[in-house]
């Protein structure tokens, strides 16, 4: 239990490290109003997800990576609080692209990801 | 020294949500994501009103937005699991606990964010008619 907690928490500090580290360099690249940043984190962390899922790693790993690092690196309250700064600008082109891109890509990618995930299965062939 | 603040708020967030996680676990049996959702709606009111509370520029505010908004409560939610618990419904041919998982995701979340931004609001209009009459 102690040893999952700090495995959690380690992921959870370079998570959240990572994810402000690229929206500070998204913010500074591409300056608009689309939040470019949590959707490329958002998309970029469904991928990884589904890839360690898919490879059914030892719990740690996943608890480290997944649950952990992907987890905090993914944001679902910066996006909602994004989505609705963009509706009180009335910027609804975006705000619909913005909910549009990050729920069916976010779904295409994770299931990209748990399907590269089990063809690089690192317990392939023991079963 | 801000990303000593953000990682911290990433350690708790995340903590937080796996341990929310184990405790629904605990009595929820239904293959609906309960854990999850609560989490992401919970962060929801959460980042809305602790944004919306300091608006105003400050190197305090800055702090507090940086530790609790981006690091804990950034951390505390998640988008990743959400994708991932969606692509398992789907594979079990659960196709209706999935859709019903997003519509309250994308619905609930939205409208979670808007109270959290309006009880902000309400608060900080009562204090200024306060400081206007005292």
């Amino acid at each position: 239990m102690i040893v999952n907690a700090l495995l959690v928490a380690t992921g959870g500090f370079f998570g959240a490290v990572a994810r402000y580290i690229a929206s500070q360099w998204f913010g500074k690249r591409f300056p608009s109003v689309f939040p470019y940043g949590t959707l490329f984190v958002n998309l970029l962390g469904s991928f990884l997800l589904g890839l360690i899922t898919g490879g059914r790693w030892a719990p740690a790993v996943s608890l480290l990576f997944g649950t952990g690092f992907m987890g905090a690196f993914t944001t679902f309250s910066t996006f909602k609080w994004e989505s609705l700064q963009l509706g009180e600008k009335k910027q609804w082109k975006a705000l619909i692209w913005y909910l549009a891109i990050s729920y069916t890509a976010g779904v295409i990618l994770a299931f990209l990801g748990y399907a590269v995930g089990a063809a690089i299965d690192p317990h392939h062939g023991e079963r | 020294m801000p990303y000593l603040i953000v990682g911290v708020g990433g350690i708790l967030g995340a903590l937080l949500r796996y341990l929310l996680g184990l405790y629904v676990h605990f009595w929820w049996q239904s293959p609906f994501p309960l854990g999850t959702l609560l989490t992401n709606l919970i962060g929801c009111v959460a980042l809305a009103w602790i944004t919306t509370r300091l608006l105003k520029p400050g190197s305090f505010q800055t702090w507090i937005r940086l530790g609790f908004g981006t690091g804990l409560i950034g951390s505390f939610t998640t988008f990743s699991t959400f994708s991932l618990e969606t692509v398992e419904l789907l594979k079990r041919d659960l196709w209706g606990v999935a859709l019903l998982y997003v519509l309250l995701s994308l619905w609930g979340g939205l409208l979670m964010a808007w109270v959290g931004c309006r009880i902000a609001r309400s608060q900080l209009q009562k204090r200024a008619k306060e400081a206007e009459s005292a």
